[in-house]
């Protein structure tokens, strides 16, 4: 399994947001290696993020986000000491949860 | 000996766990992965991608922004891009990049109670305009920013 990813979750306001950084390659599909094999594209298709039980963000993304990809968001709500969970599923059925208690 | 037994146990035990969550309906499980929409990832042009994502063409609208985001990005591999909208009733945001070898980047479906705002980082094969798609309402609205990437050592 892929490493943790980091996540900031902060209450400013009356909203509270979310920072993720996920660590994976994110390979496009498109670049060939030194002997000119397409390297097989591999990343994260899917995001959702929940508070409370609730999807607060769902994304799909396509290989066109960075490698080691980074996101961040706003919502209404949130107060300190709840948990934040971000799920991500790549194109090779992997997946990680990890979770960030709100400060 | 002894370890591997541990490391079947904890294995074991792990599927266990991850079997009572998904059942538990805390793991969105397969269900989300398919809901990847393939079609709309290897579209080419916009009116394509709008289409595979289900809308009709989009209007231009002077109420989405781009924050955080750079004219001219000396990497390529990493542009942060933030897109924001002013439109009630924001549905999704989409980020598309004109010259990449597939249009769209990603799409980011807001719900209710979630602020219209992310911000990310793409990739971008060489300059080219970026669309930011929003639904809103059920309707797509579109805006532009050209971002120029310089690479190799000219840039700075």
């Amino acid at each position: 399994m892929a490493d943790p990813m980091r996540i900031r979750a902060n209450v400013v306001g009356d909203s509270t947001e979310v920072k993720v950084l996920m660590s994976h390659e994110m390979e496009t599909g498109q670049r060939k290696d030194a002997s000119g094999k397409v390297i097989p594209a591999w990343f994260i298709q899917n995001v959702t993020a929940t508070w409370n039980g609730k999807t607060v963000l769902a994304a799909q993304w396509g290989p066109a986000i960075s490698k080691n990809p980074f996101m961040s968001f706003k919502f209404k709500g949130g107060a300190k000491g709840d948990k934040v969970v971000i799920t991500w599923t790549d194109n090779r059925g992997d997946k990680r949860t990890d979770e960030a208690t709100i400060a | 000996m002894d370890g591997k037994r541990r490391e079947v146990l904890r294995a074991g035990g792990g599927v266990t766990l991850l079997t009572l969550l998904a059942a538990a309906g805390w793991l969105p499980g397969d269900a989300l992965a398919a809901d990847w929409n393939k079609a709309a990832f290897e579209t080419q042009s916009l009116d394509a991608t709008v289409k595979a994502l289900g809308g009709a063409a989009p209007t231009q609208s002077k109420d989405i922004a781009f924050v955080q985001t750079p004219d001219i990005a000396e990497n390529g591999a990493v542009v942060p891009v933030g897109v924001t909208s002013a439109i009630p009733k924001t549905e999704s945001i989409a980020i598309l990049v004109e010259k990449n070898p597939n249009m769209l980047a990603a799409v980011f479906d807001i719900p209710p109670g979630t602020d219209p705002a992310v911000t990310t980082r793409i990739k971008m094969g060489q300059s080219s305009n970026v669309y930011a798609l929003v639904k809103a309402d059920g309707k797509y609205y579109v805006a532009t920013k050209e971002i120029r990437v310089t690479l190799g050592g000219c840039g700075g």
